[in-house]
This record gives C-alpha cells, structure tokens and sequence, in this order.
C-alpha cells in the first residue's frame, strides 16, 4: 500500500479541526482531514450553541475575542451565519455568593477589553420581568450570543472543501506514528503521510496524544441538552447563571434549549444519552430563571461526547515530544465559541511557526507537574503491565 | 424485581394475563387513561354506548379483552396515564399527572403500538385533516366524527373499514380513495384466503360502501386539500388520469401502520428494514425475546401484524419472560401461541402486498409540499440539501438530514414526516429507502412537560 501524502493532516472534524482545514487551505496548504463519524457528530454538533466570551478562564480569554471577530465575519468565510445572532449574554446570580462573583469577574473582563453591564437587582426585573424572583442580580456582556451548532462544523467543512482541503467522514484513525521524518496514518485501507500532525480529535484526542507520550488526563464529558417545543418569541439573551450548572436561550423560531447536569457516555462505542434526574434537575433550575416556562413541553432532550481536562481548559499548542505535531483538545464544555480561531492559531503554528495569542497556559505538559496524576499514571501503567 | 409491561392494549393485556397465571405481579403502563390500546379504547366515563356500536364485528374481541384486563386488575400494579418517556438499562421513567417516576424492571415486555403512516399532500396542514387512525378514535372513544362531508385517502385495511364506521355512523363519506390499484390487491387474493374472517369482513366493509352508493376509487393519485381557513375540497387523478374534485370538509389519510418502536430503539435493539412492511422493525426472535438483555417485545409496535396476532404474540412473549424468570412454562399453551403466529404471518405478507406503501407517491411529491409539519419544512428544502454539489457533505442519511434541514426535529421527533422524508431522501440520492436509515430514538419519545422540583 502506498501512502498518500500531504502537507497537513488532520485528525477529528469538530469546529477546531474544520476550521484548521479551512484556515490552511485558505494560506494554499494541502490537507487531509480524517473523521470517523460525520463533520461535527460529537460536541461540536450538539452541544448549546452558546457563542460566548462571559464567565471564560481568564486565559481564554484572549482567544474568545479573536474567535470573536472570526464570528462576526462567517458569511465572508463560509457563506452562511450560521444562524450566529448578537442576543448577548446574561449571566445571572441567584443568591449574594453569586453576585459578588459576577463583580470580581467585571475586572477580568476589563483588562481583555470585554465590556460588560452589571445589572443590579431593581434593575434586572425591570428589564426582564421575565425572570424568576430568585435572581438578584445580573451581568450583560452585549457583544455575546449564540449560533446553531449543527450548522457551524459542516459549514466550515464545506468552505474548506471549496478552498481544496481533503474532507474525509467515515475515516476512523486505527494508528498514527512518526517515523522521525514523517506521519503515518492509517484509516481502514487507506495510509496517509505528512509532515505534520494537527490532534482535534476532542475527548479521543487524549488517545493520539498518548501515542507521543504526551499522557493527558482527558476524560469524557456529555452536557445534558434539551429543547422545548416551540413559544411566542420573549428571551431575548442567551442565559447562564454563576456555576453554570443551567444555561438557557430561546431561538427565533420559538424552541428554548436549555441544559445542565450531565448525560452518560461510552466513548468506545461511540455512544451517549442524556439522563432522566440531570434533565428533571435543570428542568428545577430552568423554571427558577424563568418560572413561565412551567408546563411547557419538552420534545427532545441529546448529549454527545467532549473531553475534559482537570483544569478545565484545553490543551492547544506544540507537541513537547514530536515536532510538527499540534494539539487543540479538551475543550471541557465551552469548545463552541473558540472553533473558528482554533483554525486560525494552528494554521499560524504551523505556516508561521508562531501565533500572537498567548498559549502558555495551555501547553500539553502541564499537567506532568502534577504528581498524583503522574502517581496515577504509573499505576495505570503497572495495572496494564500486569 | 419486577417485570414491565408498557402498553395495556391487546399484547399488553394478554401479556399480563400469562404473568399472573405464573404466579407474577406486574407492572402496567399506559399513557390511556385505560387499557383497551388505541385498538380497542375504552369509551371516557360517563359515556354508554355499547360495544357493538362502538366496534362493530370487532365487538366480542374488545369485549373479551376488557373482560380479562378488569379480572385481572386486582392482581396487577396498572398504572394508566402514564408515559413511558425513555427506558435505560433496567428502568423505564415514566410520568403520571405531572409526577415523574423511575420503574426498574428486571424484564420488560414493551406492547408500545403502531401509528399510521403518512404521505404528506398539498393542504394536508389545513385544520381539518386527519389520520385513518385519529379519525377512527374521535368515533370510537367519543362519538365525534371529523367533519360531515368526509374523504377517506390513502391504502390499506383501515382505510375501508374507517369509511365504513363513518357512514354506519351517520356521517356523509364523500369518496374512498385508494392509492393501490385493483390488480395489485387481486395478486394477492390467494395469500388472502388465508385469513378467512378477517378477508370476509374486509370483502363486506367494501360491498356495503359500494351498495350504499359510496364513490370507491382505486390506483387514484392524491392531488390536493384546499381550503382557505379549512379543509373544503379534495383532488386526485382517478386509474384513467382524469382529474376529480370532491367537495369535503374532512380528510383522513393513512397508508398502512409503522411501529411505534421508539422505546425499544432507546433499550438498544438492533432494527432491520422490512421489505415487505416498508417499515423499519425491531429485531427480535420468534418469542419475542430480543438482544437485549430482559427487553421483550409484543404487538404491533414489534411490527404490523394486527390486533388478533398481537394477542398472541404479548402471550407468547410473556411465556419467554415466565421462561426467563425460571418458572414452569405450559408447554402445549406456548406451541398453540407459535403455531397461531406462523399461521398468521402468510396472511399478513398477502396484506401488506395488497396495499403496499406507495413510496413512489411520497417520493414524486412537489417541491411546495410541507413534508415536515411540525418544523414548517418543504419536500423541495430536503431535496435541495440532498443535492448539495458538496456530495459527501449532504445528507446522505436521515439524521444528518434532519441536522441540517430541521426534517423531524419539531414536537412529533419525524413519528410523522420520517417514512415519508426517508423516500424523499432516497429518490433523490437515487438509493434504496433502507440505505438512508432510519432517524434515531430520542428521549422524551412524547413530549414531556418541564417539571418542577417536587414532581421529579
């Protein structure tokens, strides 16, 4: 068997991986990307849908803004919105606790030149006299909204298929490796090779990264989603709460889609479902927010697979191992939002050898300084070995 | 720990019937607010029609069935009202008067019914329309026709023998209209004897509409519903191509019945299509018993076979249950089952090949046509996505259909539009329908309502 060979390939057609191919076939770069399943499958197509910069790890930050711009321009890009719509995002406390996070966070927000709105309690119910008698308070941050996430991966896809990017769905990765000059990847019959690597894979990207002997401890997570049927139009902003444990926006057609709690998942299969108490459970928390919403129906209720890591952030950068191999996994739930510039940072990484955002804090061996997940390691090791 | 029975129809109640003469207590739920299924519903209290008014030849059957299912009340745990929205390994959850509860099973038998199939037609959104199925029901449990001036479209059993209930009811039956042409029903006349009464009777609905000066059509194609607030006329081209028009002011449509099988997509039974059904069916072995460890299925949600043999088919999956558990199983009741189900499955294939599915008709249907309702989708959008120049991008199977095009994604999950979507799909990816398979089982398989904390 002869490998086919390009410059960049691929693994995993999420957002990031989407947009990496879009990116690099846009600056002229031959790509693979390889798929197992269909574009956007797995988190990226069926997560919330939340378009946000609010509430993000300080770290993130810096990417959320660019990605930001990235959004604003998709029709440019991939000629659709994707249904991206400015509602912005209203982050809401339901006790003091609560509150006083929201105005420790208008400081972060401050030094990325994220504006926000605080809204006081007076205020927030006059505004939005929707909204349950438990919320106290509220931050808005204007320039947040959401999109659809079903459409954003295919898009991106699409556009990086007309820019002459090798799109292949159906393609599960059996073995990556690097035989000092090259990759080699092996899907079903077919053996690619390359000089570079680019890992989206999301929660299975800790698996490829593993072969390098990069061990991250990743872990599955499956958001617990649900859609109500369809209601005269009247939440205007995408709504979260300090914590995050409920999240919940109205789209024009009139469906709420809300989420909390998690679903169950068998990464191996793959397969995932979303769970009865998590959904009754934010059902709980949905009604608190927006008490009207009582009675309504629920029609449908999905989850997917994301990885997580323990810091809650992803791994995006350079492998520490192998050269020209690069990493964005582990988005931990909020992968949504950073898709498109995750293209724009790996294509720079990979064209340029370097990118202007900073991402240090996401360097793929942070987590070696940690000695029980290392102590952890070992025993794992030593289970397999026995 | 207990066994489950979902569905308190003709399969569920013989089900229960066998468990408790073994010795077991189960658990019943229906979302009815009794048992009797949609086959044989129960009229709502306080009403009193009798039981030859309200199903006709069918009267002993529906009688017999409520009989046993009120004998064995007292030794059962029924639970009627209630929805079985998602089952999961070993629960089903359930919600009853706004109250949700999980109920852990060690088997469950799930007699979860069948549904009509729909083609959609211009018009078929107007207030007014109806299914072969809901139509029979408003008569049945409530003694409310659809309208005065009614048309029947569609194929299969039902179609003749709702007319007939109509007009013995005193309603106006405007037109019988069957996609299937003569022919095709008198192929199958040899495979039909077969079913003895269940053939005569079918024989007499069409003489009786015909004596009664009835307009019975068949190899007609379905044109339209127009109306401007409502239904008030109906189209088609008759066998020769001429074009008809019938002043109505109530459709019902149906072509054949699909498994309501969304339940035992949840517990992970593999499906298989059905040629001869043209219905997606879950897997399942002669007894019932099917992959899935302690999940048994009954009915016609396990696939068409009709009411008589869901009786026997809930029985004998019962004894596979009994026979699971360990007990003592009668042997010489389980080889009357089996041999009741082989005999009756001939007859059934001569059925379905009588008036099969026209999945030409719901391929060739107009681009303007509302395909999914629920999400306000055209045929011409489906089409449009399906021929996207980006080949492997486009759907090239109904969920990813649905992703991009909202097609079953509104409050019936495709229950309605997906037999019809799956043809559209596949003409115009020129594939056979089963090789854009089939949409998959979401929970809540009904819409639930959003609880609050102390229903959960």
């Amino acid at each position: 068997m002869s490998a086919t060979p390009t410059d960049v390939l691929i693994v995993g057609g999420g957002g990031a991986g989407c947009s990496t191919a879009l990116h690099l076939a846009s600056r002229g770069v031959r790509c693979i990307l390889l798929e197992r399943g269909q574009i956007g499958g797995q988190a990226s197509g069926v997560n919330y849908g939340g378009v946000r910069q609010q509430g993000r790890h300080p770290a993130e930050l810096p990417l959320a803004r660019r990605s930001r711009e990235i959004w604003a321009k998709l029709p440019e890009l991939v000629g659709t919105d994707c249904e991206f719509e400015v509602t912005g995002h209203l982050k809401l406390a339901r006790n003091q606790a609560e509150e006083a996070d929201l105005v420790a966070y208008l400081d972060i927000a401050k030094g990325n030149g994220l504006p926000l709105i605080m809204i006081g309690g007076n205020a927030i119910h006059q505004q939005y006299p929707w909204l349950g008698p438990d919320v106290v308070a509220g931050s808005l941050a204007p320039d947040d909204g959401a999109a659809n996430p079903r459409l954003l991966s295919p898009a991106l896809a699409r556009a990086a298929r007309d820019k002459g990017a090798d799109i292949r769905e159906f393609s599960p990765v059996s073995t990556v490796a690097h035989d000092s000059s090259q990759f080699i990847v092996r899907s079903g019959e077919h053996e690619f090779c390359a000089r570079y690597l680019v890992n989206t894979a999301g929660y299975w990207g800790g698996a490829i990264a593993r072969t390098f002997d990069e061990a991250v401890p990743v872990s599955p997570l499956s958001p617990n989603m649900l859609v109500t049927e369809p209601l005269p139009y009247f939440i205007t902003p995408n709504l979260g709460v300090v914590g995050g444990d409920v999240y919940l926006r109205q789209i024009r057609r009139g469906n709420v889609i809300f989420g909390g709690g998690r679903g169950e998942s068998d990464p191996d299969v793959p397969r995932s479902r979303p769970l009865p108490e998590p959904s009754y459970a934010v059902m709980a928390k949905a009604l608190q927010l927006v008490p009207r919403l009582a009675g309504v129906q629920v029609i449908r209720s999905w989850t997917g697979i994301d990885g997580e890591t323990p810091d809650d952030i992803p791994v995006i950068g350079p492998s520490r191992t192998t050269p020209g191999l690069f990493h964005a996994f582990g988005f931990s739930g909020h992968g949504f939002q950073l898709g498109p510039v995750i293209g724009a940072i790996m294509s720079e990484l990979i064209v340029d050898g370097r990118t202007d955002v900073p991402l240090e804090p996401f360097r793929i061996d942070r987590f070696a300084q940690d000695v029980s997940f290392n102590q952890q390691e070992q025993k794992h090791e030593a289970s397999n070995r026995a | 720990m207990s066994v489950v029975i979902v569905g308190a129809g003709p399969a569920g109640t013989r089900a229960a019937e066998v468990l408790v003469g073994a010795g077991l207590r189960p658990i019943v739920i229906d979302e009815a607010p009794d048992s009797g299924g949609r086959i044989y519903q129960r009229q709502p209290a306080g009403f009193h029609r009798t039981a030859r008014a309200l199903y006709g030849f069918e009267a002993p059957k529906a009688q017999a069935i409520h009989d046993s299912f009120d004998r064995l009340r007292p030794a059962i745990d029924f639970r009627p009202r209630s929805l079985a929205w998602n089952l999961r390994s070993g629960v089903v959850d359930t919600i009853c008067d706004g109250k949700a509860s999980a109920v852990p099973f060690e088997q469950t038998i799930l007699c979860t019914g069948a549904m009509d199939r729909v083609i959609p037609l211009p018009g078929w959104t107007l207030p007014g329309v109806f299914t072969l199925g809901g139509s029979q029901i408003s008569l049945k449990a409530q003694g409310c026709a659809i309208g005065a001036q009614v048309a029947f479209v569609g194929t299969g059993p039902l179609l003749y023998l709702v007319a007939y209930q109509y007009a013995r009811a005193g309603a106006q039956v405007a037109a019988v209209l069957d996609t299937t042409p003569f022919t095709t029903k008198a192929r199958q006349a040899f495979g039909l004897m077969h079913g003895g009464a269940t053939f005569a009777k079918g024989l007499y609905y069409i003489a009786w509409l015909r004596a009664h000066g009835i307009p019975l059509a068949e190899g007609v194609t379905p044109l339209a519903i127009e109306g401007n607030r409502q239904v008030e006329s109906v189209s088609w081209r008759d066998a020769r191509g001429t074009r008809r028009e019938a002043a109505v002011d109530a459709v019902a449509v149906g072509w054949g019945l699909k498994p309501e099988a969304q339940l035992a997509d949840l517990a992970g039974v593999p499906f298989d299509f059905d040629p001869v059904q043209h219905n997606w069916v879950p897997r399942q072995e002669p007894t019932g018993r099917t992959s899935v460890e302690g999940v048994f299925l009954a009915g016609d949600g396990s696939g068409i076979r009709g009411a008589d043999l869901a009786e026997a088919a809930g029985a004998r999956a019962a004894w596979a249950v009994v026979a699971a558990r360990g007990l003592p199983v009668d042997a010489s009741a389980v080889a009357r089952l089996d041999a009741t189900l082989t005999a009756g499955a001939s007859f059934r294939a001569a059925l379905e090949r009588a008036f099969p599915f026209p999945a030409k008709l719901a391929a060739d249907m107009t681009d303007d046509t509302i395909l999914c309702r629920c999400e306000a989708i055209t045929v011409g959008d489906l089409r449009a996505a399906a021929n996207e120049a980006s080949a492997t991008l486009a759907p090239s199977e109904v969920n990813r259909a649905k992703a991009l095009t909202r097609v079953g994604m509104g409050r019936c999950q495709g229950r309605v539009c997906g037999a019809a979507a799956a043809e559209v799909l596949a003409a115009t990816l020129s594939c056979p329908v089963e090789q854009v398979g089939r949409l998959r089982g979401q929970p809540p398989v009904k819409p639930i309502p959003i609880l609050p904390a102390e229903a959960a």
